[in-house]
């Protein structure tokens, strides 16, 4: 291979990402070295085991690929905002609207929802950590090194272009003959790898180590959910797993499972795909649910109303979730008896879903609404998630999909549910939990920006997207005539992306301004909260709780406070054990990086050479017998000390 | 020290159940990943493209061989466990060391089989039956072989260290391990050979 052939060439756009990409990384490179701060990053970050630098790094991770994936849509309604723009080639409208897919749902969504897991779920159930805190290592490094081996696809080789899904016939090596989709198989395998050792981390927590008296039953909601979408990781992602080797075989080494040649089935990918893809859809948005019902009941001074519905609904909704995969392609060639199946099951799932709406209105009935910007978040989600939700059961009517399918309208559609869904959770639990995470709050006022701006400018955005799907432009034409009338509901459309953009901005400038200027004075528990982790100083000590807490209800933080039980003795401070940090997990996913690099050019005797660098991770993981360290009670004491004042 | 009444050594920490029940969990995992390559399998099993079939590929006595060997290291592992949890550690080693000739027997069966399939004409290139055919297979001599390489590192560790709560752990959940692999290789056994052969 040429070198030329090897880093994408001939194409403005892209020159300009490499020289500021390199620059960026010459530059912090430089910056690091002169402020001296190497150490510190793989001591404190690099080689960290605790579950809240992890949950931090996950979440800085995830704002980043917002910002990507972003970038990638904006360009995309640059593209369409006017009749046949020449902004973007059809080559290059293809790679954009197909990483902006995969970026937001696995490398923005699944990092942002993670991360805060990651932080809050252990806080909230009274543990000391997750169960596996090196697993968890290796859960984000995983992640990390994916991601960015799918974001080096743009500059080096070329991006995949065949959609989010990479429907086969289309992305087999016989139409995608570039190394694009091998980015997407590979880097896709990697982070895969760590999402599932999370799930199986989250569900060992949440079944072992929740803290004495706190039943199933009497957990938080937000750790309810985060143990259903972990079952639903585990039940999930083993399919998605498969599907992308078979890709790998199909397109590095000549296999036939998807290509008609052989005797193979394109049929099958796309089954494999969304039985894997629709839980997903799920598994991003319960946690979300689960955010929602912190914030509300925490901003409406009442506790969540109808628990038990709530807990029978996310298990109902996980449980439909896995039964629903065949509406994505209601009409290629299934019988009407199978379409009919399938579009009961979808609709069903509006049951469920349903009732959690209406709770989360009888939790703020009569209630003392605070409207602080995480509430603000949480009242914009329900009419907004309403309407991708009412869309949806239009499109769950197999006979009337025929006309939807592929449309601007089910894009608009599936951008109601994420965003309302996904993204309004994430911004509600980031102001509500970050002063937990940081030690400050995030400033209301600049948040009202963020708010408006945001929620306005999605309104804009997708709002039109409905109109010229329903008038029959499908999704991914990268352009269009002017006799089709379209133009002016796109430009609409673009000038939303525009408002979006800002929203965003005034976000990174909050986090700006914040990190500046904002109170470092708030205590452990500045919103007046219900739950566990609000227990704990801002941000949270090394150790979490000096004293394992003892559970009785529901909301046990609210309880400790009404019954003046919020205090520490002495004579209870016990040595703390704390797990030794470890290198394994950076090492062994930059190992997986190489040799994923290597597969992506099917350079494979290379790639087999360096998968000794894996094998010899596994082996020192197994010889390493690291037993941890214990932080004396004495220190503990004067921890406590320091956060709680007067003890 | 573990006794016949109390709780296995394994079971001792708080961290061994924790570990013990996320491999169980982990095999979970694993069952979806096997399902899927049978459903794949499935699917494909009749799309020849005009290359072997069943029928002209298998070779019931090896494979009634290399199922022999497979089970009965699963019984030899059994034993391995039993021994462990009896505190006897020469004994434990011994079957284990069985178990890992075995295992290695079976792999040693399992490529002569694939040198075979190769020289009737059928490789991952022929046809959709070739490529999931010998992906489930694959994908099973792959994880034995993985579990070889896990024994060895543990015997190794074993003998340095004895018997204690951290290696019976360890030992308990690679014996999990590999009757899982037993487990799936009866299904491939039953719906891959058998079934092509009827």
């Amino acid at each position: 291979m040429k070198l030329d052939e090897f880093f994408v060439t001939g194409d403005p756009l892209i020159l300009g990402s490499q020289i500021a990409i390199g620059l960026t990384m010459v530059g912090l490179v430089v910056l690091i070295t002169y402020l001296k701060k190497w150490k510190w990053l793989w001591n404190e970050w690099f080689t960290t085991v605790d579950h809240k630098k992890i949950g931090i790094m996950y979440i800085i991770a995830g704002v980043l690929m917002f910002f990507r994936g972003g970038v990638d849509g904006l360009m995309m309604k640059a593209q369409t905002s006017r009749p046949n723009m020449e902004f973007l080639d059809a080559q290059h409208y293809d790679e954009v609207f197909t990483t902006h897919g995969v970026v937001m749902i696995l490398f923005m969504a699944m990092p942002l929802l993670i991360g805060i897991i990651n932080v809050v779920m252990p806080l909230q159930i009274g543990a000391r950590d997750v169960a596996f805190p090196k697993l968890n290592a290796l859960s984000f490094w995983t992640f990390f090194v994916g991601a960015m081996l799918f974001n080096i696809s743009f500059v080096i080789g070329g991006s995949p272009d065949a959609g989010w899904t990479s429907y086969f016939p289309l992305a087999g090596s016989e139409f995608s003959p570039d190394v694009g989709n091998n980015y997407y198989a590979i880097a896709l395998q990697i982070a895969g790898v760590g999402t599932l050792a999370s799930g199986i981390n989250f569900i060992v927590t949440i079944l072992k180590m929740r803290a004495p008296g706190m039943k199933l039953m009497k957990m938080p909601m937000f750790s309810w959910t985060t143990l259903v979408t972990s079952v639903l990781i585990v039940a999930a992602f083993p399919i998605f797993t498969v599907a992308l080797a078979l890709m790998t075989l199909d397109r590095i080494f000549g296999a036939h499972f998807f290509t008609v040649a052989g005797g193979g089935d394109p049929m099958l990918w796309l089954n494999l795909f969304w039985l894997w893809g629709h839980p997903e859809v799920y598994i991003v948005v319960l946690p979300a649910f689960g955010m929602f019902s912190e914030v509300i009941a925490t901003f409406s001074r009442k506790n969540l109303f109808g628990y038990t519905a709530m807990v029978v609904s996310i298990v109902a909704i996980a449980f439909l979730s896995m039964l629903v995969w065949v509406h994505h392609f209601y009409t290629m060639g299934n019988s009407a008896a199978v379409n009919s199946v399938f579009s009961i099951t979808t609709m069903m799932i509006a049951i469920p879903t349903g009732v959690k709406i209406f709770n989360w209105l009888f939790t703020m009935r009569k209630g003392r609404i605070k409207f602080t910007n995480a509430m603000l978040w949480a009242l914009a989600f329900i009419p907004n998630f309403t309407i991708g939700g009412v869309t949806g059961v239009m499109l769950a009517m197999a006979a009337a999909d025929y006309q939807y399918h592929n449309t601007l309208f089910l894009v608009a559609h599936f951008h109601y549910t994420l965003i309302p869904g996904v993204v309004f959770a994430v911004f509600a639990g980031l102001y509500y939990w970050w002063p937990k995470m940081f030690g400050f709050k995030l400033n209301e006022k600049i948040g009202k920006w963020h708010f408006w701006l945001f929620v306005i400018g999605f309104n804009l955005t997708f709002m039109p997207m409905f109109f010229v799907g329903l008038d029959g432009m499908s999704r991914r034409m990268y352009t269009y005539s002017e006799s089709t009338g379209w133009g002016p509901l796109l430009g609409i459309s673009a000038v939303g992306s525009l408002v979006l953009a800002a929203g965003f901005a005034a976000l990174v400038y909050n986090i700006y301004w914040s990190f500046r200027y904002a109170s470092r004075d708030i205590g452990g528990d500045p919103w007046d909260a219900r739950t566990l982790e609000w227990a704990t100083a801002s941000p949270v000590q090394e150790y979490n709780f000096a004293i394992t807490p003892q559970v009785t209800d529901h909301d046990e933080f609210w309880l400790m406070k009404k019954q003046g039980r919020n205090t520490i003795k002495k004579e209870d401070v016990k040595d703390i054990h704390m797990p030794s940090n470890s290198a394994i997990p950076i090492i062994l996913s930059v190992a997986m990086g190489i040799v994923g690099f290597f597969l992506v050019f099917e350079w494979v005797t290379l790639a087999a050479i360096f998968s000794v660098l894996i094998i010899g991770g596994l082996i020192a993981n197994s010889f390493d017998y690291d037993d941890g360290y214990h932080i004396p009670a004495k220190k503990v004491w004067e921890t406590e000390q320091k956060w709680r004042g007067d003890l | 020290m573990a006794s016949q009444t109390s709780t296995p050594l394994e079971y001792s920490t708080k961290q061994n159940e924790m570990n013990i029940l996320g491999f169980w969990i982990f095999l979970g995992a694993e069952i979806v990943l096997f399902s899927t390559l049978f459903a794949t399998y499935f699917v494909l099993e009749q799309s020849y493209a005009g290359g072997p079939t069943q029928s002209d590929l298998f070779i019931l006595k090896d494979v009634l061989i290399e199922t022999f060997l497979l089970l009965t290291s699963s019984f030899t592992m059994g034993l391995a466990i039993h021994q462990m949890r009896g505190n006897n550690k020469n004994a434990m080693l011994f079957w284990t060391v069985a178990t890992l000739l075995l295992g290695l027997g079976f792999l040693y069966y399992e490529i002569n089989e694939f040198n075979h399939y190769i020289h009737e004409g059928l490789t991952l290139q022929t046809s959709a039956f070739g490529s999931a055919f010998l992906t489930l297979l694959g994908t099973h001599g792959v994880h034995v072989a993985l579990g070889i390489g896990w024994v060895i590192a543990l015997i190794i560790q074993v003998v340095r260290r004895g018997i204690t709560a951290v290696t019976a752990r360890k030992f308990f959940i690679v014996s999990l391990y590999w009757h899982f692999l037993d487990v799936v290789w009866i299904f491939i056994f039953t719906f891959v050979y058998l079934k092509g052969l009827m």
